[in-house]
């Protein structure tokens, strides 16, 4: 594998990617929401459970490439706990991270800032940003199944 | 014994510019061409000649541009009515590629001939170019669009096509080659039964041109379709062919300036065709870019061709069996050079990414035809795609590629 693909693939989202993190349907759920790219064919389904106004459980189901499985595992670990507005933001910050308009943050992304490598990938973006178009649509309950494209 | 090769590769390969760019240092290796091919020398040329030497709106002005432009445009319409075996030029429509001639069809044809309760019969292996106008038109005129099963081999499933066609169906439309699978469809069977209906035959043939030599006369189809892109020819330009007297009866597709006889509020009439499809101004150059390819293929041979990319493709399927994993998606007994695969944990999306950075360009996805992936129970494949271009040696660093991807996924 040569340094690019490394920077890509990082072995934090190689891992998430084959075992996936808080996968599966949660009985519990009191949100939920789907994504869809109809470019690649990924789909995947984010259950919340929210409590005054805090997301204190996330998982998911779905099938997609390794960066949108790793992306969709992360988010579920990085989302728990979070009130709904800081969970808004953390889908702005990593938005805007691997659309390249704002640089890696540590502070605010963690270990989230695995994903900086994408922004060298165009194509990708919509793999890492799907789950996290999902989470906004789960947290605002817009009922539509979240499109990238 | 190997036998001689069909033409000289390396000749040839040289006459494609893009062939010799470099990507991350190494020459590129394209390998998808069923989504677009690249472009010979002679194709560039001719457009520019175009552009350079007579270039004005066509068939309009009295000026020497104009009737240059107009006879660059009209002596391309003749060579491709040569080139697909049409009676005559007046049954070549240019049109921007399949998919709009598809549309074309499905909108005029559709509304020329299909009521209420008629049907309207694809198959489950269309590109969605083939689905989604006839789903389009059915809405507006009550018939319905069904699909003839495909097997588990990725053919045509012949007894299915054959009980879903009855009374009822009115137009048969039909890939000839399969953009995800490369499978070829056995369009003389399927050009008699239709027929023994009486439905219309309507042939997409965007894979079948820079592959199969044409003649649409003998296919017994009553329209047909292609794309300039795909034949090695200019993106924008394709053509659309149908039967003379079916083109004077079907209203047109589009209004506008060119597709008109005389005009006045009260009544309107309309020019024959091909003008009568072709409203407004059109891809001007593109035409004698299509006729340059159209010369190119037939310089080296369709056959020709057809024969050296069946050795790539048999080479890639020989060398893709031996990664562990690996499944080809569609083994027709007949096909084109078309290779579609999935690889146990590794999504194509991925293959994809890491094939992209050893230079080696891949196509992955659903490739338009979702009903077909749903068939075969996978979201996408990855599809390498062979031209007249291709080497064993890029399809060793497909192989090369792919192991390095396994080594990166497989834990």
């Amino acid at each position: 594998m040569n340094d690019a693909l490394r920077d890509l693939y990082r072995e934090v989202i190689l891992d998430h990617s084959r075992r996936p993190r808080n996968y599966g349907a949660m009985d519990a759920a009191n949100r939920q929401s789907d994504g869809f790219n109809p470019l690649c064919g990924d789909r995947l389904r984010l259950f919340l459970l929210v409590e005054d106004g805090a997301v204190r459980q996330a998982s998911f189901v779905g099938d997609g490439c390794a960066i949108s499985t790793a992306s969709a595992s992360l988010l579920t670990e990085a989302a728990r706990g979070l009130p709904e507005e800081e969970a808004l933001e953390l889908v702005e910050n990593f938005r805007g991270m691997v659309a390249g308009e704002s640089e890696p943050d540590g502070e605010s992304l963690g270990k989230l800032t695995v994903f900086a490598g994408v922004r060298d990938y165009p194509t990708r973006v919509k793999c890492a940003t799907l789950a996290w178009h999902t989470l906004r649509a789960a947290i605002e309950q817009t009922g539509e199944t979240v499109k990238t494209e | 014994m190997i036998a001689a090769p069909a033409y000289d590769l390396e000749k040839v390969r040289a006459d494609f510019p893009i062939l010799s760019e470099e990507v991350r240092g190494q020459r590129i290796a394209y390998l998808d061409n069923a989504a677009s091919s690249q472009k010979p020398r002679a194709v560039l040329d001719a457009v520019d000649h175009v552009y350079e030497t007579g270039y004005a709106n066509i068939h309009r002005g009295v000026h020497v541009l104009s009737e240059r432009a107009t006879e660059h445009y009209e002596r391309s319409r003749r060579r491709m009515a040569k080139f697909i075996g049409a009676q005559s030029a007046d049954e070549v429509i240019f049109v921007r590629g399949t998919t709009e001639g598809l549309n074309l069809v499905a909108s005029s044809l559709g509304r020329y001939a299909l009521r209420e309760g008629d049907e309207v019969l694809l198959t489950g292996m269309e590109h969605h170019s083939n689905i989604v106008p006839w789903q389009m038109v059915a809405e507006l005129t009550g018939a319905k669009v069904l699909a003839a099963p495909v097997t588990d081999r990725g053919e045509l499933d012949m007894d299915g096509f054959r009980a879903l066609l009855s009374d009822r169906t009115r137009i048969v439309s039909v890939v000839h080659v399969s953009n995800a699978l490369g499978t070829v469809n056995p369009v003389d069977e399927i050009a008699r039964l239709a027929k023994e209906r009486g439905a219309y035959l309507v042939l997409d043939g965007a894979q079948a041109a820079p592959h199969l030599k044409l003649d649409v006369q003998a296919l017994g189809c009553d329209f047909y379709c292609l794309s300039g892109h795909k034949m090695y020819g200019p993106s924008g330009i394709g053509v659309l062919w149908g039967k003379k007297r079916l083109l004077e009866a079907i209203p047109p597709y589009q209004g506008g300036g060119e597709m008109i006889r005389t005009v006045s509020f009260e009544r309107t009439t309309y020019a024959e065709p091909p003008a009568k499809f072709e409203a407004g101004t059109p891809n001007i150059a593109g035409p004698a870019g299509l006729a340059a390819a159209a010369d190119y293929l037939d310089g080296l041979g369709i056959p020709e061709v057809a024969e050296h990319e069946a050795r790539v493709r048999e080479y890639a399927e020989s060398r893709l069996s031996e990664i562990p994993g690996l499944r080809v998606v569609g083994t027709a007994r007949d096909k084109a050079a078309v290779v579609s695969f999935v690889v146990d944990g590794v999504h194509p999306h991925d293959l994809g990414t890491v094939l992209d950075q050893e230079g080696v360009a891949v196509r992955t996805g659903h490739h338009c035809t979702q009903p077909l992936m749903e068939r075969f129970g996978v979201p996408a494949t990855a599809r390498a795609s062979f031209g007249l271009y291709n080497t064993e040696a890029e399809v060793d660093r497909l192989a090369a590629g792919l192991r390095t991807a396994l080594e990166v996924f497989r834990p």
